[in-house]
């Protein structure tokens, strides 16, 4: 007897939940020849709004997690991607219309780089900071901290490695992200998503949408509670109206990347998504 | 109000019960009055909740969310300077934008009432001036747990030192227990309380606390009572129980006011507070509203929103329609 066939259905993942669009919109995603995959979420303005308060309310508790913890937790979900490596190689196989070698090679591109940057969540602030000289009895240091929500427009050519290179080292710092992921190829950014709906990371730190950029990237730029604007896969947008728009609020702006070595991994990219606080601290008196 | 009106409020309750207002009497009539179809209820308020609001009417809508707004602060660790502050946010809602309105009242505990008297000055009068009164809540806010002289002093004590509205609590022990008598003599009593010695007196809001009465039968009854014993506005909540302004309950309390409104001609104020955050919920509170009672009543004198971190929404969605791009909160002061 034949089995109904199931298919999945990929939703927007905002603040901890798999909503649909508010708009009530999908569109169709096809694969690499042209068969129908499945259908995704059509983020509106209003998902990319509900999604900045959802990571504004997590910047608190992520920024405040010991960096220790948030490697940890970081590291597990490169564990969480090892147990569905499967389930991705099959999707960027199909989407992507690569050989499964060239799809087992970009999870293990991807696992590899979580777990580079995890590793990082405790030790770049030492890098990243100083203790400054000063001519007194005082200690002068300088640290970095979390810029606060980052909004990122992801690769657009690529499934995972793509979404992974620049959504990791947001967090590392502690920043919350809210992602535009690839229009193309959406389908395994949502199921990261669910991997990270089922990891530690506390809801509303990573918040992700489907959709067309052109449509979300611009509100995302001109809000006013989004600190910092990554755009790494904007290369094909408008980007210097978006980069206009970011200016007005004074927010960080991460320029687009070409290429197959777009926002390969790098200790910049951690450190574009800080401020550095300094602050001076009397030495003891003997 | 004047002191003529207080005595035909007690003289219209005892036409409209028949009888003196003890136990027994107001027993017969509150539990007479037909009991509420709560999935009715419940329907109509989340039908009142979908209506689309946009544009045009939106910013219309913001705008008189604010006019409308008692802008509340009523923790222990209230201090003068928080009073200040606070005073200093419903002069000037948003200070990047002169057109936006000012809110209606302040709502403080009543020995912050001189310094939230003295931090408004001139701003200081009615709202339909253009002005910002003082509400002042009283009888041992929030659980009324105290003796009737306790309760009286502290809403004398209140209207002396300039409170134009009193917020009371009802004795919500003694109601669930059915003495609804001692209830309507604390209410007219407190009512006399609110007598300024030039003879004019302070308007009193009636907070049933909803969250407590349990059921919807027990509110519209609250309601009759509070407003048979001469409450000027009834108010849902406290705010301090987990449970406070609902739709429904609103709606339901509109509905009495609107039933009293055809039965005598006098018009009753609502206050929805404890739990109203943002500017959509608001605008479904507007819409019940007109709805129910009619637009009439959307105005300080009928209708307020106890509330204290709405206002930062409000101007959010204000400055949003102004500049067509999201604000946030750092646009806006902390609370």
């Amino acid at each position: 007897m034949s089995r109904l066939a199931v298919p999945k259905t990929y939703k927007l993942y905002i603040g901890g939940a798999f909503p649909r669009s508010e708009s009530g919109r999908t569109y169709e995603v096809r694969s690499a020849t042209g068969a129908f995959l499945a259908n995704a979420a059509k983020g509106s303005r209003k998902d990319a709004r509900d999604a900045v308060v959802a990571a504004r309310s997590a910047v608190g508790g992520w920024a405040g997690a010991t960096a220790y913890n948030r490697g940890q937790v970081l590291y597990r979900i490169a564990e969480l991607l090892e147990g569905r490596r499967a389930q991705f190689v099959a999707e960027i196989e199909e989407a992507e219309g690569v050989t499964r070698a060239a799809a087992s090679a970009q999870v293990d591109e991807a696992i590899d780089r979580w777990v580079w940057y995890a590793g990082w969540a405790d030790k770049f602030a030492q890098v990243a900071g100083n203790a400054n000289p000063v001519a007194g009895p005082y200690f002068n240091i300088s640290v970095p901290e979390p810029t606060g929500v980052v909004a990122i427009v992801a690769p657009q050519d690529s499934s995972l490695l793509g979404f992974v290179s620049a959504v990791a080292p947001a967090l590392v710092a502690g920043n919350s992200v809210v992602v535009i992921a690839s229009e193309r190829f959406p389908l395994s950014a949502i199921s990261l998503a669910e991997v990270l709906a089922t990891s530690d990371v506390p809801k509303g730190v990573v918040n992700v949408l489907t959709g067309s950029p052109a449509e979300i990237a611009p509100w995302l730029a001109s809000h006013a509670d989004v600190n910092a604007l990554d755009l790494v896969g904007a290369g094909d947008l408008d980007w210097i109206d978006l980069e206009f728009a970011a200016a007005d609020t004074l927010k960080r702006v991460l320029r687009p990347e070409q290429g197959p070595d777009a926002a390969a991994p790098a200790l910049g990219r951690i450190a574009a998504f800080t401020e550095t606080k300094t602050v001076w601290h009397t030495k003891s008196m003997k | 109000m004047t002191g003529t009106s207080l005595i035909t409020a007690r003289e219209r309750a005892l036409a409209v019960l028949g009888g003196e207002p003890d136990d027994a009497t107001l027993r017969r009539y509150l539990h007479g009055i037909p009991g509420v179809d709560a999935v009715g209820l419940e329907q109509r308020a989340a039908g009142l909740g979908t209506r689309s609001i946009k544009t045009t009417s939106k910013q219309w809508a913001l705008d008189r969310i604010i006019e409308l707004i008692d802008l509340t602060t009523l923790e222990g660790a209230d201090t003068p300077g928080k009073v200040r502050s606070l005073v200093a946010k419903a002069i000037t809602p948003d200070p990047a934008d002169p057109t936006t309105p000012r809110v209606a009242a302040v709502c403080v505990y009543g020995d912050m009432v001189p310094y939230a008297v003295d931090a408004l000055g001139a701003a200081h009068g009615d709202p339909d001036d253009g002005l910002i009164s003082v509400a002042a809540v009283a009888t041992a806010f929030p659980s009324g747990r105290a003796s009737l002289e306790i309760k009286l002093a502290d809403t004398a004590e209140a209207v002396a030192a300039g409170a134009d509205e009193i917020d009371m609590v009802i004795d919500r022990g003694a109601f669930l227990s059915g003495r609804y008598g001692l209830v309507f003599d604390q209410i007219a009593a407190v009512k006399e309380a609110c007598r300024r010695p030039d003879g004019t007196s302070a308007s009193l809001k009636v907070i049933l606390e909803t969250g407590e009465l349990v059921t919807y039968d027990n509110v519209r009854r609250a309601s009759w009572l509070s407003i048979l014993a001469g409450g000027d506005f009834i108010k849902t909540s406290t705010g301090k129980v987990p449970s406070a302004a609902t739709l429904p309950v609103t709606l339901l309390m509109l509905e009495v006011v609107r039933d009293w409104h055809l039965a005598t001609g006098q018009r009753i104020g609502v206050k929805p507070a404890g739990g109203i955050r943002t500017s959509k919920d608001a605008i479904k509170y507007l819409v019940t509203v007109a709805e129910t009672v009619g637009e009439d009543w959307l105005q300080p004198h009928l209708f307020r929103f106890g509330a204290s971190s709405l206002l930062n929404d409000v101007l959010l969605q204000r400055q949003k329609l102004s500049t067509s791009h999201y604000s946030g909160p750092d646009y806006v002061t902390i609370d």
